[in-house]
Formats: C-alpha cells, structure tokens, sequence
C-alpha cells in the first residue's frame, strides 16, 4: 500500500516509515502541513497518515483542504488530544479514524488494512460468509457448517465485526470502539472475556479454530485451513 | 405571587427604597405634624392678641361709662358681622347678655385665658347646629358679674383639619406609587440579576464561550457585567494558555513514550531476541503502557475538571448506558467467580455525556472486581443499582470485599491516592479521581459508604427534565 505519512517528529517519522516497510507497505514522508498537502494532491495514496500538530499547517486543515478538493483518500489523524470532542473534531474535519498517541504501532497497522478497505462504500451485505462461517444479518443467525450458534445480540455484532474484517488484526480498542462504542479503555480485561465466550461457541466443537488472539495486538478471524 | 414579592424583597434596590421611603414618610409626616402646629400656634398668637385689644377698649369703655355702658357696648359689638365671642353672666352664672347661647360652666367659671378649646352654641346659629370652637378669656367683675370674651377658632381648625387630611391622601399616594416603582424597578432588577446568575452558571459549568448580558441602557448593572466580561475573557485566556501548555506536554512527552513503546515492540518481534530480554522487554512495554495510562488519566481528569466537554451533555438515556455497561462487564464477573445482581430502573433519562458516564461506571465496576474479592469465592457479589429518587437518579456499585475505612472515604476521590491494602494491586489511584471530576461536571454527587461489608459507591445525578437544560434560580421561575 502507498502510506503518506505526514509528521513533523523526524524520528518518529523514520521509525513509523521503517515499521510501514517492514510490514509490506510502502510509505512517503512530508515534515509539515503544507508538504503533506502538496504531496497528497500530486499523488494517489492508499491511506493519508496525518498528525494533527504540524508546522504551517495543522493536521485538521490540511484533511478539510483535501476533502473540500474532492480528494477521499482514507485518512487516520494522531494526536496527542484523545479527548471525544476533539475526537469529533478530527472526524468532522475529514479524517476516518482517530489515534490519539501514544498509540502501539500494531493498532496503528491494523486500522491502515482495514481503513485502506474501508475505502469501498460498505456494501450493505446481508449475508457474511467466511469459511464454513455463515451470518445472516436479516434473520440474525449464525451458522457454521450449517450448525446454528445461539447469539446474544451484542455477540452477533462482535461476530459481524470480525468477520467483515476476516483475516485482518482487530484490536481490543477497535473492538471497544465499533461494537460498544466507548472510546476508552477499562482497566479490566473486559474485551477478552467476550472474545473468548464468543470464541468457546463457535470453535468449541470444531477441529479447526477460526478465531485466533494475536499476542500483543488482538485478534484474527480466518477461515480454518479446509477452505 | 407571594413567592415573586418575597425574592423582590430579597432585592437590595428594593430594600434601600423601602428603607428610603418609610425614612422620608416619617420626616415629612413629621414636618407637616410641625408646621401645622406652629401654624396653628401663630394662630392663637393672634387670637390672643385680638382678644386682647378688645378687652383693653372694653375695659376703657368700663372705667367711662360703668357696667350698663360695657355691656351695652358689649351687646353692640356682637351684633357686628363676623363678631368675636361675647358673654356677660350674672354671679350664678345665668347669661345676660351677648352672642352666646350656651357654654359648658366650667369654661365661665375659670377666669383668665381658657386656651384649650371648648364648645359654644352662639345665638345666630341655628339650634341644631352642631357647637363650634373657640379660645376666650373671662373675668369676674367686682359685683360677682362674669364677662367672656372669645374668638371662634372652626376656621383655623377646618384648616388644619383640611391640611391634615390632604397630608394623609398624598402620603398614601406616595406609598402607593413608591409601592409600584419598587415593585417594578425591583423585579427588573431581579430580572437582569436572575439573567446574570444564568449566565455564571453556564460558565461555571464550563461554558467558556458564555457571557454577562450586557443590555446597553449602559446602568450600573451593565457596567458591571462589562467589567465582569473582561475579567472573564482574562481568565478563559490564562485557562486556554494553561490548557495548550498541558496539550504541549502531552504531546512532547508521549511522543519520546510511543517511541520507547514501539521500539520494545519491534525488538520483541524480530528473531534476534532470547527469551529472557523477551520478557524484559515485554516488561518494558507493560511499564510503558502503565505510564501512559497514567497520563492519560490524568489529562482526562484536568480536562473533565475544566469542563472542557460540556458540548457533549445531552439528554441522555441512563437506564440504556448502565445496561450496556453492565452486559460488558457480565462476562468478566462471571470469569472472575462474582455473582452479579443488576436491578435496573426503566426510563430514566439525565443530561449527560455517554462516554464520560460510561467511563466513570466502568472505573467503579474495575474497582469492584479489583477490590470486592472476599476469602470465600461464594460470597463474592457486585451489585449494579440504578434507581430513581426524587427528582435524582441514582447509579450504585456495590461489592462485599474489605470496603474503605469512613476517614478515607474523601481521600479516595483525590488523585494518587492508594490506600495501603491496595498498594499491592496494579492501579495508578486516578480512577476514582476521574468519577469524581466525571460527576461533578454532570452536577451530581459521587460518594462513597459502607455496604456493610463492603464499598458502596453512589453515583447521584439531576434527572433530565424538557425545556431545563441549566438549573433556574429557585423561587423566581416557580411562581405564578
């Protein structure tokens, strides 16, 4: 994927470069606002990484620019203001997701894979389908292999989340964010406890796991290795 | 209406008026009492003095022409128009002769000045007039005669009478309107004071942008708010200079914190590592995390306590938000051998802001699973209550473990405090630091009690009430 990263701390730009190159990507630097802005509309990236301090020209009004320009490249804004209006803010000024720094480099890589897929208006499948998983939004059931798994409704949307994000990382503060829609994290492993109540229903009574926890950034739904 | 009289009379204009006007009603009252009788004094200044000149004129008409001249004189001068009072009595007090008809006896029998006003009927009045008035002066003649010479006083007394009444209808007009400026005045007053005390609360509730009502009629009352807005400008200029160093801090000092976390990161992913610097730096990384959890908390709290987020309070569905919370945190009681008891109230709605709700719930339920472990995994519940009291709703966490001492129960709330017992437990001692700042800013009371055993942690919030989104002046709205 083509990343523009957009940061003025040079070495924390080198380093998020380094990590993006070793992760297969293949990202471009720009040191401030004005650089960014010029780099982004002379050429097309797959995701916009920008930080919301910059020098002559903050991260906000460098992403509006873009957008009001009719650029819709994917971005994910950094800042060191986590709070939920400033939040709003980022997300009103144009960006597509929030981190506020500091921020544990796999969470970072995991939202790019799934921004960088995002970028596709989300079709409104009624039907998910990963490996011999099967969830049917209408009805609201789940199957996998034509066995049905009893739901709560809150593990159906868990469910629904990862699977549409089949064989990418999900992590425990995006799994907060979109399928409880808290913006903070408990001190209490809370997310596992779900994770793994919803992991001990579908993959109790099969051979082949599908979901799989990711040491030290979260969790992986894929298809077992039959399909 | 009796309400709204009452806060008027809280008015301090209206206080100083009243005070000022009963002052000066007593003055002129006063004034008038002593003009009217000094008035009425000169007034008998000239009586006397009339009287006077008569009596000399008829003492010389006595010393010429003896006792049938005077009382021919006599009778002659009170046929005159106008006539002063004249009487002439034998010794047993029967009239002889002159205007009068009748007279109290004791007013004859004194001799010398009778000052005191006494009743008379004189002849050219008509019988069933009533008495009139007068002041006279009597002697006793050598014979044992009597005369009496008076002047009638009805006219100056009518005066008086007129100026008094006069006096009494304009001081009631005076009260009367003095009544109605008060009243209106006053409740302006009150209005412009209801509208600023508005306002202040707004700021106080972290409002930054609010303002003092300046109306423009440029009075005292405008002239203080315009200060008050400068000073208010002031200080939301110091608190957003205040606000930028600590979002530069966070910003300076979490960048090198990622940097460190992400490099342990790395280290940890490539093959170079044996296992033992694995766990170092696993070590490192959960250390990191832990510091930035830290600092995070604690930009949260100062943000929360500056009320930064005030633009997310809205009408808010409680009995929604501690459901959700409760389910994510159903699983982890159950994991953690807790029996859960939930009893949550329908409807209840707060004005309010989710997330931070949310995150002051979750702190209690992490400090419940935390604290509330007891020695005999059966004993081990938490309670999740949300209920309705009054016009408040109440959110409590409970558990059964050690509790709080009583004396702690404030210490708690402040930021890094740990108490010993729990010293030994991973925690950073903002969380209940952040409930506290959390519900302050939603104007609710957090406190904590004994659930004997245990920490009972109550969550006390205004309920959502249409068309209240700050709290109005009490009394002044709630008459009519």
């Amino acid at each position: 994927m083509k990343i523009l990263i957009v940061e003025d701390d040079a070495e924390a730009a080198a380093y998020l470069a380094k990590a993006l190159k070793e992760a297969g990507h293949n990202p471009d630097l720009a040191a401030d606002g004005e650089t960014g802005l010029e780099m982004a509309r002379s050429s097309a990236f797959d995701v916009l990484i920008v930080d919301r301090m910059l020098p002559k020209r903050d991260g906000l009004s460098m992403l509006s620019t873009l957008r009001d320009e009719g650029n819709d490249t994917p971005s994910i804004i950094l800042s060191a203001l986590g709070q939920v209006d400033d939040r709003v803010k980022g997300l009103r000024s144009g960006g597509d997701d929030y981190l506020t720094k500091p921020y544990a480099f796999s969470e970072l890589l995991a939202r790019i894979e799934i921004l960088a897929r995002r970028k596709k208006p989300e079709e409104a499948e009624t039907l998910l389908v990963v490996g011999d998983l099967r969830l049917d939004r209408l009805s609201r059931e789940a199957k996998r292999d034509g066995k049905k798994i009893l739901l709560q409704p809150r593990e159906f949307r868990l469910l629904e989340f990862l699977m549409r994000n089949a064989g990418k990382v999900v992590t425990r503060t995006m799994l907060l964010e979109e399928v409880w829609d808290y913006h903070f994290d408990p001190q209490t492993n809370v997310i596992d406890v779900h994770v793994s109540r919803l992991r001990s229903k579908i993959d109790k009574d099969f051979a082949e796991p599908m979901l799989h926890t990711i040491r030290g950034a979260g969790y992986l739904l894929r298809a077992g290795q039959e399909t | 209406m009796w309400a709204r009289t009452r806060s008027l009379l809280r008015v301090t204009a209206v206080r100083l008026s009243i005070a000022y006007t009963l002052a000066f009603g007593v003055l002129a009252v006063i004034l008038v009492f002593y003009m009217t009788g000094s008035a009425v004094d000169y007034l008998r200044q000239q009586f006397q003095n009339s009287i006077n000149e008569e009596v000399l004129s008829l003492q010389q008409v006595y010393q010429t022409r003896g006792l049938n001249g005077l009382i021919r004189a006599m009778e002659q001068r009170s046929r005159a128009p106008g006539a002063n009072l004249y009487l002439v009595a034998d010794p047993s007090g029967n009239i002889i002769a002159g205007n009068v008809r009748t007279i109290d006896s004791s007013v004859l029998a004194k001799t010398g000045w009778n000052m005191h006003p006494f009743e008379y009927q004189g002849f050219g009045d008509n019988e069933t007039q009533r008495e009139t008035r007068a002041v006279a002066r009597s002697f006793e003649l050598p014979n044992g005669m009597r005369i009496l010479i008076g002047q009638d006083i009805g006219e100056p007394e009518r005066l008086r009478g007129t100026v008094r009444r006069a006096l009494s209808f304009s001081l009631g007009m005076m009260l009367l309107v003095g009544f109605l400026i008060w009243y209106f005045v006053g409740r302006r007053a009150l209005k412009r004071i209801d509208m600023v005390s508005k306002s202040t609360e707004r700021i106080l509730a972290g409002d930054q942008s609010e303002r003092l009502p300046v109306t423009g009629v440029n009075d005292e009352f405008d002239r203080l708010s315009r200060r008050m807005n400068v000073m208010l400008d002031r200080i939301s200029h110091l608190d957003k200079g205040l606000r930028n160093v600590s979002d530069s801090i966070a910003h300076d000092l979490k960048t090198p914190l990622t940097r460190l976390r992400n490099k342990a990161d790395a280290a940890l992913s490539s093959d170079l590592v044996n296992s033992k610097s694995r766990e170092a730096l696993g070590e490192v990384m959960a250390d990191a995390d832990q510091l930035i959890k830290t600092f995070n908390a604690l930009l949260m709290i100062s943000r929360v306590e500056a009320g930064s987020q005030i633009t997310q309070l809205a009408e808010l569905d409680m009995t929604e938000l501690t459901q959700d919370v409760a389910e994510l945190y159903e699983p982890v009681c159950e994991e953690e051998r807790f029996t859960l008891n939930i009893e949550i109230a329908s409807g209840l709605r707060v004005n309010g802001s989710r997330e931070l709700l949310s995150q002051a719930l979750t702190n209690l339920l992490d400090n419940a699973i935390k604290y509330g472990k007891t020695e005999n995994a059966e004993d081990q519940q938490i309670s999740i209550i949300l209920c309705k009291n009054k016009k408040e709703v109440v959110v409590a966490v409970s558990d059964k473990g050690q509790g709080i001492a009583a004396e702690h129960f404030e210490k708690v709330k402040e930021r890094f405090t740990r108490l010993d017992e729990s010293r030994s437990l991973p925690g950073n001692g903002l969380g209940l630091a952040l409930v506290d700042a959390i519900v302050k800013l939603h104007n609710g009371k957090f406190e904590l009690g004994d659930a004997k055993p245990g920490l009972l942690a109550k969550i006390t919030l205004p309920e959502f009430e249409t068309h209240q989104k700050v709290k109005s002046t009490p009394n002044a709205s709630k008459s009519g």
